[in-house]
């Protein structure tokens, strides 16, 4: 199990939070549906360093941005969901 | 072996265990299999497929041979290694997959069929005809196995514990213990774990170890958990314990626990897990006599026990003298010294004055009986020698335990002056000393060269994996260790493979001409050994499996005794039974009173939200599909939420309280998803948006009140006009207050009443007692069922399954043209309005119409759809269903089979419109 540093609430295990999905993915209502399809089911799953939003569900219930490395899973950084820097 | 072996008689053996039903003694700190061999008990187990006898072949966890049952009852943990089970006064053992007894076992004939369960059989089976493998299950079922499961309920309580550490040392062995002690003195917390009962590990086998070392240990600040084992070594420092409070089978003190299993997050780990000792590669390499060379040490030293008189060892290096020694310090006669190496070293030249040594020496193979080893052939130069001895001690070198460096995602290095992988670079705080990182005595590559008999020369013995079958996986082209791994069952076994590992690589890599490293090795899996599945569950059983949730009125609806249906955590009534009614009887006298008279259910496990802010209605026009924004106060409107692939993921309602605060509603199944979700769209995807939202589920308590009185009993408990359809009012009932919404999922003229929770008892009493007063009942979940099936409502998870459109229910208008919804864009891509959708229908019959049955045309004919929810008729004889159908609104009119061959029943069914009952709304319409 992973521990999360969150930016709110501290050092935590990983069981506390819900991962929703990578950045890369996320899809808003604005976006073409090329561009919505592309982003849903053509995914990059680097094998490396990647961004994945998260959220603190069982704590703040704050969502996180995590950069995560996809095969040793370590955690590079943890910040807080900024809409104006993260989408 | 032939006969008690404990040095100077069995004197202290206070202990009373029985094994296979006889009676012995043990001595206290005796392993099982130590208490065997002091018995003189030589054979204690089947092998897994052919059923060859089997001893003991180590004295630690890495024991591929001795696998016992050890209990009775609840208390029975089959397939314990008899190395890893202390006696206590009273233990129970069994001998396993053995039938009619040890002795006589009727499966060794598979002994002789061995040439027809060579590698792939199984797998070779699946093709051809089919009956073959058929033919074949029964029989492999019976004869390959391990010890059954107990079927009894597990007597005992399990508990889960958390614990935090600067520093986690695995292994209270020289090394461990050395580490701990130095580390002590910096003040930080340490903790040591050792799966053995007591502390010192290798130093054991040399009678080296000091009682007080545990208790320097503790003196020192070190908390140390003896009988515990590092089961797994995940992420970040974090570390599963198994620590055993009492051995398999034995009661534990009242109020104890009979395992702990701990949650260890540690800032550094160290692992001093030591190295296994690896066997030879010879023909009857298997058999009871076989053993160890570190293992016979710790029996001589540690547990008194000699397990053999004439003794041959076979070795590749040093360590095997020192077993040696022990062995004629202990009266034991060394009979011969089988080295491999052509050159002897200066330990081996230094034992020549005391022992009859030979170089360039190989076991062959063994001679014995059922029990006993009997002889021993060797190759020596050219020569072949057959030396007598009931003893064969093996070593072929150490192999470092990297398991848990390997678990935590850690490199592996060849060496090749060790032949074994030492551990490499990790990403954790995982660091491996003493022999665990190759701290160990070098030997020479092994000799890969033909073995006289492959078939009987072992390298998985826990498996039964021959020499023979690894070079048969290599002969039918399975070239990754991964493949041969699964194709022959190497190191799948209960022991994963500890003693066997290096064996099949340098098989593996013989055959194909390569190197070790090239070869490959895969990857460790926790747990390091078997984990019960009582000590994983701890206190998460029976009642605490999962939590439960109470309605706000549970203890209402206990009074009337109701049919509970668990959903989810939530428990709801499903049906009120009246003296001598059955559940079906129940529902239907129910659903017939809401159609007739009146009733009242209890809804309140809905999802309820309250969304506020001056963007309220711009937020729920981004997660509903319909339109939200023209909505007046005081009205409410049917919805649908997509999810972004468009397909419908919920449905529920929403109601304007006040000009910038909504009320939303959906399904109890999906009230935790919404909430994320809600809290996705509100933060995530429109974060600019000036709105609240607050999860009201739990907060709100709902009855439906529903009937054609509906409209006059609540005209009467609230002292004013109930709204109309699809509007809402706030009132007081039953002097509380109460928020009404008008909505109808019955068919029914129907109100649901929200109250707080906490003070929704008195509004139930007073609806109910009002309709009864008409005749009316309180109806469960059953009842419901069938109104809303007659009316066509679908419901999320039946219908609306995940693969399906607002269009396939006929309600792709309410979807806004404009989007700007989740889910709009994907609603455009050409298949989801392709022909050939499965689109909601209606079905009909004069019998009952089989739930989840396929609809053909006929016998035989391809499916083309599926009865999703079927309820016998509320009012009127014969049956209605929903289902599923291929291009199903075209089609009104035929009939089809609906067809259930799980439970052998057949229905022809006529495609109807989903709506049975009311199409335009007359009833409940104002």
């Amino acid at each position: 199990m992973m521990r999360i540093d969150c930016p709110h609430c501290g050092q935590r295990a990983q069981a506390e939070f819900t991962y929703e999905r990578t950045l890369d993915s996320v899809v808003t209502v604005e976006m073409v549906a090329d561009e919505a399809m592309r982003r849903l089911y053509e995914r990059a799953n680097p094998r490396g360093l990647d961004d994945e939003l998260w959220r603190h569900s069982f704590g703040c219930r704050q969502w996180l941005v995590l950069r995560r490395h996809r095969t040793t899973h370590a955690i590079e950084a943890v910040v807080s969901f900024d809409p104006t820097v993260h989408v | 072996m032939s006969g008690p072996a404990r040095i100077g008689g069995n004197g202290g053996a206070s202990l009373r265990f029985t094994f296979d039903g006889v009676e012995y003694r043990a001595r206290p700190g005796d392993t099982l299999a130590a208490a065997l061999l002091a018995n003189g008990i030589g054979r204690v187990a089947r092998s897994f497929k052919y059923h060859r006898p089997r001893g003991i072949m180590a004295a630690g966890v890495e024991e591929p041979n001795a696998l016992v049952t050890v209990g009775t009852g609840g208390r029975t943990e089959p397939n314990t290694r008899a190395t890893d089970v202390f006696v206590y006064d009273g233990l129970i053992a069994h001998s396993q997959n053995r039938w009619p007894s040890l002795a006589f076992d009727v499966g060794a004939i598979n002994g002789l069929l061995a040439p027809f369960l060579a590698a792939g059989f199984y797998y070779k089976t699946f093709f051809g005809p089919p009956k073959r493998w058929m033919f074949y299950e029964k029989f492999i079922r019976k004869a390959a196995g391990l010890g059954p499961a107990p079927t009894a309920a597990d007597p005992d309580h399990y508990e889960h514990r958390s614990a935090f550490c600067d520093l986690l040392i695995v292994g209270a062995g020289p090394t461990g213990i050395a580490a701990a002690l130095a580390a002590a003195q910096s003040g930080e917390r340490i903790i040591l774990v050792e799966q053995d009962r007591v502390v010192g590990g290798s130093a054991l086998a040399d009678g080296a170890s000091s009682p007080d070392d545990a208790e320097e240990l503790r003196k020192a600040g070190v908390r140390l958990l003896t009988r515990t084992t590092a089961s797994g070594l995940w992420d970040d420092g974090f570390v599963t314990l198994a620590e055993r409070l009492t051995e398999p089978g034995q009661s534990p003190p009242p109020g104890h626990p009979a395992q702990r299993l701990w949650h260890v997050r540690a800032e550094r780990i160290l692992l001093a897990t030591g190295a296994f000792e690896r066997p030879l590669t010879f023909a009857g390499n298997d058999r009871p006599g076989v053993m160890l060379s570190q293992a016979v040490r710790t029996y001589i030293h540690r547990f008194g026990v000699l397990p053999g008189s004439c003794v041959v060892i076979a070795t590749n290096n040093d360590d095997a003298y020192a077993t040696a020694d022990a062995i004629a310090e202990a009266g034991g006669k060394v009979a011969a010294i089988l080295d491999e190496r052509a050159e002897l070293s200066a330990i081996a030249r230094a034992a020549k004055a005391r022992f009859q040594i030979h170089t360039n020496a190989l076991p062959l193979s063994t001679k014995g009986d059922a029990h006993h080893l009997k002889s021993i052939e060797a190759d020596i130069w050219t020569e072949r020698i057959t030396f007598d001895a009931d003893l064969l001690v093996v070593s072929g070198g150490f192999t470092p335990a990297v398991h848990l460096h390997s678990q935590a995602g850690g490199a592996l290095d060849w060496r090749a002056d060790l032949q074994a992988f030492v551990p490499g670079a990790s990403h954790q705080a995982v660091t491996s000393i003493g022999s665990a990182a190759g701290e160990i005595e070098p030997i020479a590559p092994p000799l890969t060269g033909p073995l006289a008999h492959p078939k009987s020369s072992f390298i998985d013995f826990q498996n039964d994996v021959t020499a023979a079958d690894i070079d048969l996986a290599w002969r039918e082209g399975y070239r990754s260790v991964e493949h041969v791994k699964r194709y022959t069952t190497l190191g799948m076994a209960t022991d994963q493979g500890k003693t066997s590992n290096m064996a099949a690589l340098a098989r593996l890599a013989g055959a194909a001409g390569v190197d070790i490293p090239q070869v490959g090795l895969t990857r460790f899996r926790a747990p390091f050994t078997p984990l019960t599945l009582a000590a994983m569950a701890g206190p998460d059983a029976g009642g605490h499996v999962a939590p439960s949730r109470r309605l706000a009125l549970h203890d209402r609806h206990m009074k009337l005794d109701p049919l509970w249906l668990p959903l989810g955590y939530w428990h709801r009534p499903r049906a009120y039974p009246l003296a001598g009614e059955n559940l079906v009887q129940a529902a239907r006298r129910e659903a017939h009173a809401v159609r007739t008279a009146a009733g009242i259910v209890d809804v309140s496990t809905l999802a309820k939200f309250i969304v506020a802010g001056p963007d309220a209605a711009a937020f729920l026009e981004l997660v509903c599909a319909t339109g939200i924004a023209k909505l007046a106060v005081g009205r409410g409107r049917y919805t649908i939420m997509l999810r972004e692939d468009g397909m419908v993921m919920d449905d529920g309602t929403v109601w304007r309280l006040a000009e910038t605060r909504y009320l939303v509603t959906s399904s109890t199944g999906g009230a935790d998803g919404m909430e994320a979700h809600l809290s996705y769209a509100r933060h995530v995807l429109a974060p600019t948006l000036h709105v609240s939202i607050i999860p009201q589920q739990e907060q709100l308590a709902g009855i439906a009140l529903a009937g054609p009185f509906a409209t006059e009993i609540l005209a009467e408990l609230i002292g004013a006009a109930p709204p109309a359809h699809m509007g809402l009012i706030n009132a007081t009932l039953a002097s509380v207050p109460v928020l009404i919404l008008a909505a109808s999922y019955s068919g029914e003229r129907s109100f649901e009443v929200y109250a707080p929770g906490f003070e929704a008892g008195p509004v139930w009493d007073a609806l109910e007692a009002a309709v009864r007063a008409r005749g009316g009942y309180a109806y469960g979940l059953e009842a419901l069922d069938s109104l809303r099936i007659e009316k066509g409502h679908v419901v999320i998870g039946a219908e609306a399954d995940g693969r399906t459109t607002a269009d396939d229910f006929g309600m792709g208008r309410m979807q806004r043209k404009a989007g700007g919804f989740i889910g709009a864009q994907a609603l455009l891509r050409p298949a989801l309005s392709a022909p050939g959708r499965m689109q909601l229908v209606g079905v009909e019959a004069a019998e009952p119409i089989p739930e989840g049955a396929m609809l053909i045309a006929r016998d035989g004919a391809p499916v083309e759809g599926h009865v999703t929810s079927a309820t016998a008729r509320v009012l009127g004889d014969g049956s209605v269903a929903l289902a599923l159908l291929v291009n199903g609104r075209e089609r009104i009119g035929e009939t089809i089979l609906a067809s259930s061959p799980t439970r052998g029943r057949q229905v022809r069914v006529t495609i109807t419109d989903p709506v049975f009952y009311d199409p335009d709304g007359a009833r409940y319409r104002d």
